[in-house]
């Protein structure tokens, strides 16, 4: 059994609102999940059961090999830093940070130290004296982590903490937790709706759509071999493009190109699925994309465009090169990178 | 110039006001420093006399009641005890109904508080034979517990509260479950240091109700002993100078109370959060 290991966990709200269906997942000690999905996908919910702040209609949760089910939440042992950070408005940085460890009569000399270790880890040493109303939101934040820090506990969970940070802070803030998780080696759990975000972060990464965990594995895995047309459209910036097509006899044919010797035995109707990365320009292409936009990035461009009856279809192409508007391009796919999908599963139906 | 004078015409109307308000207050004063003589003979003074020391002394030591066995000193004590008990008292109690009311999940919250609610609506004075008849049975009458008990459940102050915890986002809750706080700990470390601007007004507030008292204490009390300012001032006997004096020195504490803590009332039910 590993660290944190859910079994077939379901969780179907008073309402009736089924937001977790039967889901499992192990976590490993000192490993860096992140959950990512939509907006209403149950991520919170299940961040929430782990923690024991919902209670579980089915399943079981073992927390380092005890069953946790019916275990309060103080008695957990977990730490958790919300959305909105959640600190104690009343009391100042020290005790915000010293409040969890009273609470474990823990001795007032070993808490001093615990948490100037932890601010002086965070850098937040300056204002242990001032309230949480006189920091600004990247201070708060790391007072939040703080706290979570200097107990030293099981497991963090994370619940979209960077989300009310700006642009630029979130992602300092975001190389700043995986450094910190990676030296305080304490197993994360990180929720967040921000796929750059999980990508970035994650040792693994759990894709969640409508209560299910869709995919499971290494942010590279995933985008590498998504086995769902959800997964796919979800992972990877800009997003993977779709056309309509039809696959017999290891043919596949799209509006106005044929593929053929495709790895699958599949015949119907799919949809294909192709990142506007893996596209290269070639004479007498697959593809012919008449350029409508060019966004330049500088390092590189994003170029969309139309090809017959299908709008915004993206491609990505080296910066150094000039692309006006109302260009016509000439694209191949790169060897083997077609993504094909079940048009009414939505499963993965090609080897990659 | 039409400034000039629109604003120093509305200063005029305040001024009036002021007047109107502080004259008669201002005329007991001044009354109450004369000999009882001067009153009956020249009527009611505006300016100040020279009995002020003897007069409130008089008032302030003499041992008045039927029996004679009370000092308007004893009464202020009295006073002060019964509102002091009746604000600490019905504060504790409703910080605590409110506690449950919001965080205990229980379906019948709602229903709990709009019953609590509605006694709001009921005058004391409807459920106060009732409430004498359980105190003669448990022989609390003439004691203080006798007349502060009964009326320190306050629905008013347990509204505010709720309404107040309310607004308490449940991630604190959360998260400080998180740090190891069982239900008690929250209550002490969080909602009581949170809500402490509403404790000190909803002080103010019982503390004055408290001490305007007067059906109650007039009937749960037979000795002259339990005696409050507010029963004094029907009661008191004299000349109407030391009536005056009497009827100044009743409004004080409360005053006194207000201006002390004054800041803290504003704040506390005006917050805007
Ligand atoms: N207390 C509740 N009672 C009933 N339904 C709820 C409750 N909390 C959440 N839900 C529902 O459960 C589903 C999952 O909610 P959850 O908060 O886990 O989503 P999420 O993935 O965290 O979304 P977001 O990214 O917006 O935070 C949603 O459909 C939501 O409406
Ligand atoms: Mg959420």
């Amino acid at each position: 059994m590993s660290f944190l290991d859910l079994k077939n966990v379901t969780k179907i709200y008073p309402n009736g609102t089924k937001a977790v269906h039967e889901t499992s997942l192990s976590v490993d000690e000192g490993e860096f999940m992140v959950f990512v999905g939509p907006s209403g996908c149950g991520k919170s919910t299940l961040l929430r059961m782990v923690a024991g702040l919902e209670d579980i209609t089915e399943g079981d949760i073992n927390l380092d090999g005890q069953l946790i089910n019916e275990v309060d939440p103080s008695e957990r042992d977990i730490a958790m830093v919300f959305q909105n950070y959640a600190l104690y408005p009343h009391m100042n940085v020290y005790n915000n940070l010293a409040y969890g460890l009273k609470n474990r009569g823990i001795d007032k000399e070993t808490i001093e130290q615990k948490v100037n270790d932890a601010a002086k880890l965070l850098q937040i040493s300056d204002f242990l004296q001032r309230k949480p109303s006189m920091l600004s939101g990247g201070q708060r934040q790391r007072v939040a982590m703080g706290r979570a820090i200097v107990r030293n506990p099981k497991i963090f969970l994370f619940d979209e903490p960077l989300s009310n940070l700006d642009a630029k802070l979130r992602i300092q803030m975001r190389l700043e937790i995986k450094k910190l998780q990676q030296k305080v080696g304490v197993t994360s759990i990180f929720v967040t709706h921000d796929q750059v975000e999980a990508m970035t972060l994650a040792d693994r990464l759990a894709v969640i759509n409508n209560g299910i965990i869709e995919q499971l594995g290494t942010p590279i895995e995933i985008y590498n071999n998504p086995e769902s047309l959800f997964v796919a459209g979800f992972i990877g910036s800009p997003q993977m493009n779709f056309l309509d097509a039809n696959l017999n006899n290891k043919t596949l044919s799209a509006e106005n190109f044929e593929i053929k010797n495709i790895d699958s035995d599949y015949n119907g109707e799919v949809t294909l699925g192709i990142r506007p990365e893996h596209l290269i320009e070639s004479e007498n292409g697959l593809i012919n994309l008449k350029v409508e936009l060019v966004e330049q990035l500088g390092s590189d461009n994003l170029v969309y465009g139309q090809i017959k009856n299908i709008k915004d279809f993206c491609y990505r192409s080296p910066g150094n090169q000039t692309i006006k508007k109302g260009d016509t391009l000439s694209l191949n796919i790169e060897e083997n990178k077609y993504y094909i999908f079940d048009k009414n599963t939505g499963k993965r139906v090609n080897q990659i | 110039m039409t400034r000039l004078i629109t604003s120093g015409f509305s200063h005029f109307i305040l001024f009036i006001g002021i007047l109107i308000m502080i004259v008669p207050v201002w005329m007991i004063f001044a009354s109450s420093t004369h000999t009882g003589l001067t009153i009956n003979t020249h009527g009611l003074q505006m300016f100040l006399g020279d009995s002020f020391y003897e007069n409130y002394m008089r008032v302030l030591l003499y041992q008045g009641g039927f029996f004679k066995e009370i000092t308007a000193l004893k009464m202020f004590l009295n006073s002060f005890i019964m509102a002091t008990g009746v604000a600490i008292l019905s504060v504790i109690t409703s910080l605590m109904a409110a506690y449950a009311l919001v965080y205990y999940r229980t379906k019948y919250a709602t229903l709990l508080f709009w019953i609590i609610f509605v006694t709001i609506l009921v005058p004391l004075e409807l459920r106060i034979f009732p409430t004498y008849s359980v105190m003669a049975e448990l022989n609390l009458v003439n004691s203080y517990f006798g007349l502060i008990v009964p009326i320190s459940a306050s629905a008013i102050a347990t509204l505010f509260f709720r309404q107040f915890y309310k607004t308490v986002p449940d991630e604190l809750l959360e998260s400080a479950k998180l740090d190891g706080a069982n239900t008690w700990r929250f209550f002490v470390d969080f909602l009581v240091p949170l809500s402490k601007t509403m404790i000190v007004a909803m002080l103010i507030f019982m503390f004055v109700f408290g001490y305007n008292q007067y059906l109650w204490p007039l009937l749960v009390t037979s000795s002259e002993q339990y005696w409050t300012v507010v029963m004094g001032l029907k009661m008191m006997s004299g000349s109407i100078v030391h009536r005056f004096a009497f009827v100044l020195m009743s409004m004080v504490p409360p005053i006194l109370i207000i201006i002390v803590l004054q800041k803290h009332f504003i704040k506390g039910v005006f917050q805007d959060k």
